[in-house]
């Protein structure tokens, strides 16, 4: 009995029913729970580098750029030649998408190869910039609407496509981590040394997480793509890669719907003036949290000896 | 008998600092040897040299007939040479079964693409290297304590959960940097017995680098003694223990 893969295909299967009340859903609602998904994606992707392997990257945001482009390139490029042919818009959404997160990968490989040689606030740096230089080229490659952004003219995200890649995500990295295999990428985390007299070649390892989180981030990018319709430059700069890592620090559902409640709290009009500023300023509010967490938790919300984990391995996933 | 390993006139230098100079080692098969000498003699800086962790400046090193200069430590741990740290390195996130487990990787078959199907070999390779972890483990007597988190361990089993993890990269050469450290006269006792009773099961060569005298004394068939980086003598442990070199080295003149 494969237990993991039934509790994969009977999530899919629940979105699936639940995706086919989606038009019933409030717009503004629907759009918090796209993005949760994609932030779901991009943060347990980075989670299998930032997290499990240990090494600092900030540059998730530059493959997320690579994915949303060469996904709705390959959308807006090739649908009005295609006009609806053998494939139909749906498949060609499921081939930019695939194709963009294959691009990730391999930019993630390009760019991992050397980096990874690098160790903490190092690494950081040189992964901080690599994502700037995606960001840059797309800026000034004016095929791809430079510093205009790219409009895709259809919108084919919806809650199916984003939380059957998120559930594929987390099937992905909890599957790869909980095997022999995958202890070594912990064991790279806690001791580089110890791992390599142990047999464990620690960079095959490092450019493994690297390449298998950009290619989720790729995805995710051609997620965000076809569901804003508008992709930008700036929209995958410095401080999106920090959001990320935010994300893998706070937990996705909490990051993405604390400043929806926020800004709803915000522009209550009844609450008290004091409050509601407090509440406008959620960036110190960020700050604070990310504070007391490293303080308090600096492993994570959910990571290791929690009874989330001890509940996993009961499963024995 | 044929050597397993063969140091040949190995240095290692750091700036102007000779930390070990044209040192000539050699280890046999099935053979327990000891490694001693004063603080600061070099003889961490062998067990990295062996181990690939530093490059000779000069010299080369053979192990079971090949070259192992120039390759990276977990290539040389992939041809059967194993080490344990004088300061402990456990892997401290992962428990003591998990410790053993990351060490079988070494010699899985199954990779990546297996993990994520799940299929019938996978599952099949899973319940061999928890078997064998866990037959480690007992016989160690760490089997009990299989789930706990490694850093909560005392002192003396954290070091024999080294040894276990060593021992799961099935090694022909294990190397042993200072294991009685830290240990009380009784957990030394039994660590020699667990040495030897480790060297005859696993038809084993190792190498002690050891401070307590009693201890290399007691184990070991053949022992070095290094000073500054030099060789200073070589023999059975009675030769040693008369050696004038080395008591001057220890002692002063």
């Amino acid at each position: 009995m494969n237990r993991p893969k039934t509790w994969l295909i009977l999530f899919v299967l629940l979105v699936w029913a639940a995706s086919r009340f989606q038009d019933a859903i409030n717009p503004y609602y629907f759009d918090i729970l796209i993005t949760i998904g994609i932030n779901i994606i991009l943060g347990v992707s980075l989670n299998l580098v930032n997290g499990y392997t240990g090494q600092f990257s900030l540059g998730h945001a530059g493959f997320m750029a690579v994915g949303a482009y060469l996904s709705a390139a390959i959308t807006v490029f090739l649908t009005p030649r295609l006009d609806g042919g053998a494939m139909g818009a749906t498949g060609l959404f499921v081939v930019a998408l695939v194709a963009g997160g294959l691009g990730a990968a391999l930019t993630g490989l390009a760019v991992g190869v050397p980096s990874l040689r690098l160790k903490g606030d190092y690494l950081a740096i040189v992964t901080l910039g690599f994502g700037e230089i995606i960001r840059v080229v797309f800026q000034n490659t004016e095929a791809l609407g430079g510093s205009r952004g790219l409009s895709i003219p259809t919108r084919e995200t919806g809650l199916f496509g984003t939380y059957l890649v998120a559930a594929l995500t987390i099937y992905v990295v909890v599957l790869l981590v909980h095997s022999t295999y995958g202890r070594g990428f912990l064991t790279v985390r806690d001791d580089e040394i110890a791992a390599e007299s142990m047999g464990i070649n620690t960079t095959k390892y490092k450019v493994i997480a690297f390449v298998v989180a950009a290619f989720f981030a790729g995805i995710a990018g051609g997620l965000y793509a076809h569901f804003k319709q508008f992709i930008h430059p700036e929209g995958f700069g410095f401080l999106r890669s920090v959001d990320i890592v935010v994300i893998v620090i706070l937990a996705a559902i909490l990051l993405t719907i604390l400043p929806e409640g926020l800004r709803t709290l915000g522009n209550w009009e009844a609450l008290p003036t004091s409050l509601r500023a407090l509440v406008q300023n959620r960036m110190i509010l960020y700050s604070l949290l990310l504070i007391v967490l490293m303080l308090t938790r600096p492993q994570g919300l959910f990571s290791g000896g929690g009874r989330f984990t001890k509940w996993l391995k009961g499963r024995g996933a | 008998m044929k050597a397993l390993l063969e140091i040949q006139d190995c240095t290692v230098q750091f700036g102007g600092l000779k930390a070990v100079a044209e040192l000539n080692l050699a280890i046999r098969e099935r053979e327990l040897v000891g490694l001693i000498g004063p603080n600061g003699a070099g003889k961490t800086t062998v067990f990295n040299l062996i181990t690939g962790v530093y490059q000779p400046t000069a010299g080369d090193i053979w192990f079971d007939g090949k070259s192992v200069v120039g390759r990276r430590p977990y290539q040389i741990t992939a041809r059967g040479i194993a080490r344990t740290f004088q300061n402990i390195r456990l892997f401290a996130s992962l428990s003591v079964f998990d410790n053993v487990r990351a060490a079988c990787n070494l010699h899985l078959r199954n990779g990546v693409s297996h993990a994520l199907w799940r299929g019938e070999s996978f599952h099949r390779e899973e319940q061999e290297v928890e078997a064998m972890a866990e037959e480690l483990l007992a016989i160690f007597h760490l089997d009990h304590l299989r789930d706990a988190e490694c850093t909560s361990l005392p002192y003396g089993d954290q070091r024999r959960l080294e040894i276990v993890r060593a021992l799961a990269t099935k090694p022909k050469l294990l190397l042993l940097d200072e294991p009685a450290a830290g240990m009380n006269p009784t957990e030394k006792q039994e660590l020699m017995r667990l040495i030897r009773f480790t060297q005859e099961k696993f038809e084993l060569a190792v190498l002690l680098v050891e401070h307590d005298m009693r201890v290399v004394m007691g184990i070991c068939e053949r022992i070095a003694v290094l000073d500054y980086g030099v060789k200073i003598a070589e023999g059975t442990p009675e030769e040693i223990r008369n050696n004038r070199r080395v008591i001057e080295a220890y002692l002063g003149e």
